[in-house]
């Protein structure tokens, strides 16, 4: 093996990684996750009501979006963002949108998608007598939404949609391709830096793996203890 | 299937529609309160970080000092600045689409990019040239045939090798790197033979690097690169504003003491002294300062 | 906006004078339906064979193979392609890993891209495999038992035919995955479709059109794969036996 490791370059940019890097990519997941589950449900009340338009225009966002590369709908919503800002401040400049508000739209806007489909079929599992119930005890759609079918349907599908948010955290990597600092960012500029492509790699790599490796573990525990039998 | 059609055509017809309104930077400066200035992060001496990952450089303090001008011409001297890291590939972009204001690294003027931005006059002269690890036999470009050479995506250096290699037809195997460090990278691994690139640059690269005196740079040059200062086209208030220090700086002959400052003398972060003295071109530019992207008109 | 509108850029000459920007990003989807096909080969193959494994009931395989899942699926893609393509040359001995850096451009980034999506998409066939296999009643593989058949002609005369018409719908949007995740090689240089959107982007400084073109053939893909793939379940389609809950959603993309 000619090559000479150097594991001190982790303890030198520790600092820089995890209060730079990986605090984007936390704040990142986390706001997204939330926005992507309300835009979700959103999609997925629209796709599954009763009138038409809202339908269609519902299916064929979640149909474009799940049939698009990721890296492509980054650079999409990177260029594009400042300029549908600028035209809906109406003020035609387009308004300056730095790399973490562009992040932040693009995964939102992206995940929506997929949770949009968990959500779906969340609520379509929860049996139809419920929503009966419901309107038979007077309360009308908003109501029987928020306080009978969706409670239950995200319980039924909470561990999808913690998965999916694993899955979430591990594609913020991505924003690798519009130069953002994330996590995996910080780490290949310390890379490059110092010229130690090896052990910076490898460290990101267990870092991703010990997080996810316990989310996914504690996903399964909670699984198994929530899963209601019928 | 229809909604997407819908909405594309919508989208696009409101977009085109919007105005073409004329940039107004200054007017954007004083409503926002925040001059974003674009950077580089390995441009070394011109744009680049230094450990604190605080951007400086030749390009940078030029810029400062046009930041300073501005706060005094709109008479706010709480406007703040801001630094927004770029890269080859998307500082144009990024400067027409409003997130950088003026762009402070080591870029090319030509005519082609000009039909895009605005340039300020011309503040530094460089030459595209090959790097290389000593005792390659490498020399001139027609050595790399069957070899891989690498450069930056977005800079006019991969177009024209790109070109080179098909005009020519040198049968040079090209690849692409994010930046600049990852195509130096790939030099110092053994992946590339020869990175292509500005010659500042790549002095910068070489002084920073772990071995030093293990690269090359060609003596050939590919061709003469003036760097310019970039600002938003069809804004001639800013442009002149702007211009108008970067005029200053070389008639009062300032521009001489930044220029020593980055390029004669040790310089953060590892206090490496450049070591370039001003070109000929250089000086001839300074006398005229001139914006323009023939390159003929830097000989 | 200042943003001029050129749909005609797709008919200008690209740098390296191999044709117009459109045959270009045409060129890119060759790239990208190559890398896909061959990493679906690998994944198809691998992921059948530890999903199998999983399923045969031996407590060390199946340490083995849980091992290899979850190593698979908990780092990023993006992360496991920068291993494969910088670290794994850096870690063999220097003869091979000058040998693999010595390779010229297409092809140094293809191999690593290939085998990186190859095994990251065999983690995820494999699941299906063995999801599919405990959807099949016990009684099957103990009817294959009983009248003498040994392990593998079980599986090979009796399960996996079952299986595969089971699990067809989630393995197309499996090749669909596979398919959308050869884009992430161009961060180690393949100049596969969306690469070469970015390419045409830098040089011509037209964003829209450029991107507009990737997601456009990105989409014509995926009807293409979606039809082709539901003549394939309905021709192969088992009656009385319904698709492995296509309402059973799991997480992914």
């Amino acid at each position: 093996m000619g090559y000479e490791f150097d594991f001190d370059v982790i303890q030198r940019s520790w600092v820089y990684l995890f209060r730079d890097g990986m605090t984007f990519s936390l704040t990142l997941t986390a706001l997204a996750s939330v926005g992507g589950v309300l835009f979700g449900t959103l999609l997925a009340l629209m796709r599954l009501s009763s009138i038409k338009a809202l339908s269609m225009i519902s299916a064929a966002y979640v149909n474009l979006m799940r049939s698009l590369p990721l890296v492509l709908v980054v650079f999409w919503f990177f260029f594009l963002v400042p300029y549908i800002g600028g035209w809906l401040s109406g003020d035609g400049k387009p308004i300056k949108v730095g790399a973490f508000s562009s992040a932040l739209i693009t995964f939102t806007m992206f995940e929506a998608a997929f949770y949009c489909e968990i959500m779906r079929a969340g609520i379509q599992s929860v049996s139809r007598g419920q929503t009966s119930a419901g309107y038979a005890l007077g309360l009308n759609y908003r109501q029987t939404m928020s306080f009978i079918v969706l409670p239950q349907a995200i319980r039924n599908m909470l561990p999808v949609l913690l998965t999916q948010t694993i899955i979430l955290f591990q594609d913020t990597s991505l924003v690798y391709v519009i130069s953002s600092t994330d996590f995996l960012g910080a780490a290949v500029k310390v890379a490059n830096r110092d010229g130690r492509l090896v052990e910076m790699y490898t460290f990101a790599a267990l870092v991703y793996f010990v997080i996810c490796f316990t989310a996914s573990m504690y996903v399964r525990r909670l699984q198994s203890r929530i899963s209601i039998i019928r | 299937m229809k909604s997407i059609k819908f909405a594309a055509i919508a989208g696009a017809a409101v977009l085109s529609i919007a105005g073409v309104s004329h940039a107004d930077t200054l007017a954007k400066i004083g409503e926002s309160g925040v001059i974003t200035i674009g950077h580089r992060d390995a441009s070394i001496p011109l744009s680049y970080y230094d450990d604190q990952q605080k951007p400086i450089g030749y390009s940078v303090e030029i810029c400062q000092r046009v930041a300073e001008a501005i706060k005094t011409e709109l008479k706010r001297p709480d406007i703040k600045i801001a630094y927004q890291l770029v890269t080859s590939a998307n500082r144009i972009p990024l400067l027409a689409n409003g997130t950088i204001d003026i762009e402070c690294g080591s870029t090319t003027n030509n005519a082609e990019r000009q039909k895009q931005v605005s340039y300020l006059p011309t503040t530094f002269v460089t030459a595209n040239r090959l790097m290389y690890k000593k005792g390659s036999g490498i020399s001139v470009i027609a050595d790399m045939k069957g070899k891989t050479l690498v450069s930056t995506s977005g800079t006019t250096n991969i177009k024209q090798v790109t070109q080179m290699n098909a005009d020519k037809n040198l049968g040079i195997n090209i690849t692409t790197a994010n930046g600049h460090s990852e195509s130096f990278l790939m030099v110092e691994t053994g992946r590339a033979a020869a990175f292509a690139m500005d010659d500042i640059l790549l002095a910068g690269l070489i002084a920073t690097s772990k071995n030093p005196s293990q690269f090359e740079i060609s003596k050939e040059a590919l061709s003469v690169e003036p760097y310019g200062i970039m600002v938003r086209k069809d804004d001639p208030k800013f442009e002149a504003l702007a211009g108008g220090v970067v005029k200053d700086l070389m008639k009062s002959g300032e521009i001489n003491n930044i220029y020593s400052k980055w390029f004669l003398n040790p310089i953060p972060p590892k206090n490496i002294t450049m070591n370039v003295p001003m070109s000929p071109n250089l000086k001839k530019v300074i006398t005229n300062p001139t914006n323009s992207p023939d390159p003929a008109a830097y000989q | 906006m200042n943003y001029n509108w050129n749909w005609l850029v797709f008919f200008d000459l690209e740098p390296g004078a191999t044709g117009t920007y459109l045959s270009y990003l045409f060129g890119g989807l060759g790239w990208t339906v190559m890398a896909a096909l061959a990493s679906w080969i690998l994944a198809l193959s691998l992921g059948t064979l530890v999903g199998v494994l999983r399923t045969l009931g031996n407590p060390v395989l199946e340490k083995v193979c849980f091992v290899y899942v979850e190593l698979f699926r908990n780092v990023p893609l993006l992360v496991q392609m920068f291993l494969w393509y910088f670290v794994l040359p850096e870690l063999l001995p220097p003869q091979m890993g000058d040998a693999i850096k010595q390779m010229p451009p297409p092809w140094a980034s293809l191999v690593p891209a290939v085998l990186c999506l190859g095994l990251f998409t065999s983690v995820r066939v494999a699941e299906q495999v063995r999801s599919g296999l405990s959807a099949i009643p016990r009684g099957q593989k103990m009817a294959g038992m009983a009248i003498g058949l040994s392990t593998w002609q079980v599986y090979r005369y009796v399960l996996m035919p079952i299986v595969t018409r089971i699990i067809l719908p989630p393995l197309t949007s499996e090749f669909l995955n596979c398919t959308k995740n050869t884009s992430l090689a161009l961060t180690i240089g393949l100049m596969e479709l969306t690469a070469r959107a970015r390419a045409m982007q830098e040089f011509t400084f037209q964003v829209f059109e450029a991107f507009a073109a990737a997601t456009l053939i990105y989409f014509m893909v995926n009807i293409l794969v979606v039809l082709l793939s539901r003549r394939l379940e309905s021709r192969l389609r088992i009656p009385g036996l319904i698709g492995s809950d296509s309402s059973r959603i799991t997480a992914g993309h």
